[in-house]
């Protein structure tokens, strides 16, 4: 038995010696392969007596297990070494940058054209569209502005040049034409907003040749004025994201609605390029609206003693302008790569009622 | 509208400050735009003189001054005016003083060795003008000590108001007092016009000489003559007056008519009666008959427009601007005032057409009081015989007032029901009365507006006046009705679509922008555009002229700019119109983009020239997100002129183009000058069809359980074949068993015939039902084979 003792220490110690797999794997032959020391010993085992047996049959495997494992573990150790020395010399400088890609980005004025429909559409307003070209009789005449009447001179108007058959189309000044073909073509109730491009020949700081408009539209029976008054009350709060506003009702003229209104928000300015809303002195124009004008209903076919509605007409840039504290309004249009970066939303900023409409 | 506070307190009994005047005109629907108190602005500068001014023994141009401001010893003050000088009054800041032009306070300072402890102003240091040469000399009474603003004459505040155009009515101080006494602040004063007994016969008389469909154009012709006057500068009152609403006086002639237009909103028109050939009509003009206008240009006429003319000519536009050759001078002794209602859109086209804006016409397009022609007459015989003397002839009158008044019922209920506002009857009633309105009481009132109100024509503006008087801040939010369901979508799905595509294409790493939908005319030509019915008529500049018949040039203008700035790795998107005519609804949506450069140079990859693949891949990630479904539809070679002819393809399904992509031509890339690479694509958005769903349900899921099984071809085709026909060839062999089919090498070169090509396929087959067999396998890939022989007489490459 002595033997058996001796042979198990050389062999661990030879197996837990092993400098590499090759060697290991020597050793492994010389133990365990065909003519290997102990498949000789388990060999001598088919000769033996019963009793004989019994005894060297589980010392004999016991010392082949042994074996068996103490190589397994020393694969895995002489492995794990060569695993560790490769992986140490495969170090990389993980501070030179990844490999480029371009980031997109989204528009001011298509976020907040965004941030309007999500809120609007909440309250149920669908999104009507119609074309930048228009007739002078949706733009003016149908919204009861008739030829040289002054308040033409309020919209500075692109005219194109005449067409072919004679006739002679504007760019639209408003998105109020969009009033128009609506009722023209659905009976109420009707709860629209319309934003779209719009055109002015005018260019300064606050003014662009072209511009954002967005226009609300709600006919019904039994509109009037306070309906009006607490849809632009609940946009702005939604909007700027504030839990109050306090807004100042001024009247006004406009050729299509009567009562006309014009809306200010209250807001403090005092800190430049910050705007806060529902305190401070200053005064914010939000747009323009009113109830629609009985004759307006009445040229588009709608009975104005059945009907009643308002619009209202504001600037998506312009709101943008005030929430991201964009400057000048020129700027929207000019790509500058730089601008759009710095003004720019991510594209899975989708605003959302659940969400929020900004981060 | 300008007028100062004074004047407005001739019409209006009033404690109210200019403050209060401006809150109370904004809520009543005058809206204030400024309001300048150049007295209160001014309150820290005083009146000072110049005791000694001597040369500054340091500095040849500046001088060295003491000045009394009346608090004591003279003060020492640098000056570098030059018309500093011993004995002048004038305006002096004492340090710690706010300098309006600089915002900031004035300091004690050191001027060439000397201190300076003040500073004498110029009008532009007070921002009350532009004159910079000098500072201020004051009227040599002016007192020492007393605010510089009272010297200046200048403590009258001057209101602003921006005049809707429905409002003739306030577009006069009178007018205005008048609808601030109806809102409660004040009493209006009397108005009333006490006549001129004339002293003879009018020698010039007048004649309306107009067919009976152009009535209209003039129903009232009001003068007079006044004899033996002595023109000459207008009172100091009147000057002050008008100078302080920034005109110029004149001639007590000249002025009296402003004056009178501003006061009371009556043009008025005064001509040399020596001047005139015989008597006065008013007629409409012959086309193309021409007059010289009191602006000194020459207008020409047209059949559309009124005129005042004598015997001989035309002698004023109506309504819009005197003649040059009848009008007052200081030569004149015989004056005649002419004082007529003409129509406010016949006026309004004249000054259109004629591009004229003058104070008359703004008033007669705005509708002026009718009941005033006379009244107007009486009150500018009553100044001109006090200024310039002289005795009034009788008035002579030709037609007469036209017909203004008109009867509204009103239900006073139709408040409540329009404004939101409940408001009891009698308060209506009041509101409408307090507004010079006659009511006739009853469950529905019948009420009629006054001589000066054209623009009320029915009862919702009858809602507008009690809603503008009773307060607009008093009108209750009321909720809209809301649905007491969950919300439905609102966007249709082309709205979704386009927000879709937007937000993809920002994730691919394209910024977006917005341009203007008019670009220059040579470019638009160079896209298909340019021609006359894009023309924009009036544009804003010389350059932007032409509507745009593709998003294109506006991205390549902006990669030039973006280039100028030193970017040329661009990846540029807008979804916005563009123009295929200039008519209405000719307008399409296109989602284009630009990929410009080579990409960012890195360390890790190679970077490319941005080619048609890019771009390929841009515009079929829009279709397919459009669409929501894969692309299958077959790219052609070729596009429009501006892409390279070689290096550009179509998708279209039939005859209708969804898309376009490709190089951008060299010419093009020239022509915007830009470095380049470009590479473009335009997708039509509102071509794509509407996706068709057969409910929200996916078909069902069956993976096949049998072993997917990838072959690889590589086939020598001549070079014109397509990898499209190789690969529909192939995919054609067996739809049932060919699940995919791709290239994944294209090789011509060394070991290819030269007008050859290779192209390596992929081939991946699924069978359905069975593992194949080798036999089966084997007999697949010859049947493949066989077919993109056939149909493109590729052979295998071995």
């Amino acid at each position: 038995m002595t033997n058996i003792n001796t042979l198990e220490r050389d062999i661990l110690g030879a197996v837990k010696a092993a400098p590499d797999e090759a060697a290991l794997e020597t050793i492994r032959v010389a133990a365990l392969g065909k003519k290997g020391t102990i498949s000789e010993l388990l060999k001598t085992l088919g000769s033996m007596s019963a009793d004989e047996r019994k005894i060297n049959g589980p010392l004999f495997n016991g010392l082949r297990d042994k074996v068996t494992f103490a190589i397994a573990t020393r694969k895995t150790e002489l492995g794990d070494a060569a695993l560790n020395a490769r992986l140490g010399n495969e170090k990389i400088d993980v501070t030179l940058p990844p490999r480029p890609e371009p980031h997109g980005s989204i528009h001011p004025v298509s976020q907040v054209f965004d941030e309007i429909t999500t809120i609007l559409g909440e309250l149920g307003f669908a999104i009507a569209e119609g074309p930048d070209v228009e007739f002078d009789d949706y733009n003016f005449t149908k919204l009861n502005i008739p030829p040289d009447h002054p308040a033409r001179q309020m919209q500075d108007t692109f005219y194109l040049a005449k067409q072919a058959d004679g006739s002679q189309h504007i760019l639209r000044t408003h998105t109020s034409p969009v009033q128009v073909r609506t009722m023209l073509r659905q009976k109420p109730p009707i709860r629209i907003v319309a934003p779209g491009r719009t055109y002015r020949v005018d260019s300064d700081a606050t003014h662009s040749p072209m511009f954002h408009q967005f226009e609300l539209l709600v006919i019904d029976e039994g509109i009037h004025l306070g309906h009006l008054k607490w849809t632009i009350e609940e946009f702005c709060k939604a909007f700027f994201e504030v839990d109050e506003v306090e807004l100042r009702a001024r009247p006004s003229f406009f050729p299509f609605t009567e009562p006309s209104v014009e809306w200010d928000l209250r807001c403090d300015r005092a800190v430049p390029n910050q705007i806060k809303f529902g305190q401070g002195n200053d005064w914010l124009e939000l747009g323009g609206s009113g109830m629609i004008n009985p004759r307006v209903l009445e040229m588009c076919g709608l009975d104005p003693d059945v009907y009643q509605g308002f619009a209202f007409g504001g600037g998506i840039d312009r709101l943008g302008m005030l929430k991201y504290g964009v400057p000048d309004i020129r700027s929207f249009f000019e790509s500058d790569l730089r601008w759009l970066r710095h003004y720019g939303f991510a594209a899975l900023d989708m605003p959302s009622l659940d969400g929020g409409l900004s981060r | 509208m300008k007028f100062t506070l004074s004047w407005l307190k001739d019409h209006l009994e009033t404690d109210a400050d200019a403050a209060a005047i401006a809150e109370k005109l904004t809520s009543i629907g005058l809206e204030v735009e400024t309001v300048e108190d150049a007295g209160a602005r001014l309150k820290a500068f005083v009146v000072a003189q110049v005791v000694t001014a001597e040369k500054h023994p340091n500095a040849d141009k500046l001088k060295l001054c003491m000045v009394d401001d009346g608090t004591g010893a003279p003060i020492q003050v640098v000056c570098g005016a030059p018309n500093a000088h011993t004995g002048m009054k004038a305006v002096f800041a004492r340090p710690g003083t706010i300098i309006p032009v600089s915002g900031e306070a004035l300091k004690i300072g050191t001027i060439r060795g000397l201190e300076s402890r003040g500073m004498l102003c110029s009008s532009r240091e007070l921002l009350l003008g532009d004159d910079h040469d000098g500072i201020i000399e004051l009227p040599a009474d002016a007192r020492i000590g007393e605010p510089a603003a009272k010297a200046l004459g200048l403590t009258d505040p001057v209101i602003d108001v921006a005049l809707t155009p429905n409002r003739g009515d306030a577009a006069s101080v009178y007018g205005i007092a008048r609808d601030l006494a109806a809102a409660g602040l004040g009493k209006l004063k009397d108005g009333s016009v006490k006549a001129v007994a004339g002293k003879f016969k009018s020698p010039t008389s007048i004649a309306l000489n107009f067919s009976a469909d152009a009535a209209s154009a003039c129903p009232l012709f009001a003068g007079r003559m006044v004899r033996n006057v002595k023109n000459g500068p207008s009172p100091k009152w009147v000057q002050d007056r008008l100078k302080a609403v920034g005109l110029r006086p004149i001639s007590a002639l000249v002025d009296v008519t402003n004056l009178i237009s501003l006061d009371r909103g009556r043009p008025l028109h005064v001509f040399d009666a020596d001047k005139l050939t015989g008597n006065l009509q008013a007629r409409l003009a012959s086309d193309g008959e021409q007059l010289l206008a009191l602006d000194g240009k020459t207008y020409t006429l047209d059949a559309g427009m009124t005129v005042i003319a004598d015997a001989a000519a035309a002698r004023g536009i109506a309504g819009v601007m005197g003649g040059e050759e009848t009008g007052c001078s200081d030569a004149t002794t015989n004056v005649f005032i002419e004082s007529a209602y003409f129509d406010p859109l016949r006026t309004a086209r004249t000054g259109r057409v004629l591009k004229i804006v003058s104070d008359a016409r703004y008033r007669f397009e705005r509708g002026v009081d009718p009941e005033f022609v006379v009244p107007g007459l009486e009150l500018a015989t009553q100044f001109i015989l006090e200024w310039c003397g002289g005795e009034a002839s009788q008035i002579v009158v030709a037609g007469r007032v036209p017909d203004w008044r008109r009867t509204i019922a009103f239900d006073p209920g139709y408040v409540a029901r329009l404004g939101g506002l409940d408001v009891p009857k009698a308060q209506s009633v009041s509101i409408l009365k307090r507004l010079g309105f006659t009511v006739a009481d009853g469950a529905i009132l019948k009420v009629t507006p006054p001589s000066w109100r054209g623009d009320i024509s029915g009862k919702a503006d009858l809602v507008e006046e009690v809603v503008r008087l009773y307060g607009l801040d008093n009108v209750p939010s009321v909720a809209l009705k809301r649905s007491n369901t969950v919300a439905k979508p609102t966007l249709t799905p082309g709205q979704r679509r386009t927000r879709a595509v937007r937000r993809m294409l920002a994730a691919r790493g394209f910024n977006e922008t917005i341009s203007y939908s008019f670009i220059p005319r040579g470019d638009a030509r160079l896209f298909g555009g340019g021609d006359d019915a894009r023309q924009v008529e009036n544009p804003i500049a010389s350059d932007l002229d032409a509507l745009r018949p593709s998003v294109l040039p506006s991205l390549l203008a902006a990669a030039k700019r973006n280039e100028a700035r030193g970017f040329s790795d661009l990846l540029l998107f807008e979804i916005g119109v563009q123009f295929d005519s200039g008519m209405p609804e000719a307008q399409v949506t296109v989602a284009a983009g630009i990929r410009v450069g080579e990409g960012a140079r890195s360390w890790a990859k190679a970077s490319h020239p941005a080619d048609s693949f890019d771009v390929k891949a841009d515009m079929l990630a829009v279709l397919e997100t459009a669409l929501g479904a894969a692309m299958t539809a077959p790219v052609k070679a070729g596009a429009p002129g501006w892409y390279h002819p070689g290096r550009s393809g179509t998708l279209a399904l039939g005859p209708k183009v969804l898309a376009t992509f490709g190089e951008v031509h060299p010419k093009i890339l020239a022509a915007f000058d830009l470095k380049g690479p470009v590479a473009a694509f335009e997708v039509i958005l509102d071509a794509i069809p509407e996706s068709k769903s057969n409910g929200k349900a996916r078909s069902v899921f069956t993976p096949s359980p049998y072993q997917a099984i990838e072959r690889d071809f590589a086939f020598l085709v001549e070079q014109n074949v397509t990898a499209d026909e190789v690969l529909r060839a192939a995919r054609g062999a067996d739809r049932n068993l060919i699940e995919a089919a791709a290239i994944f090498d294209v090789y011509e070169g060394k070991g290819i015939p030269d007008s050859k090509k290779s192209l390596a396929i992929s081939i991946r087959i699924q069978p359905k039902d069975k593992t194949l067999t080798e036999p089966e396998i084997e007999a697949l890939v010859q049947k493949i084979v066989n077919a993109v022989a056939k149909a493109t007489g590729a052979t295998l490459r071995t």
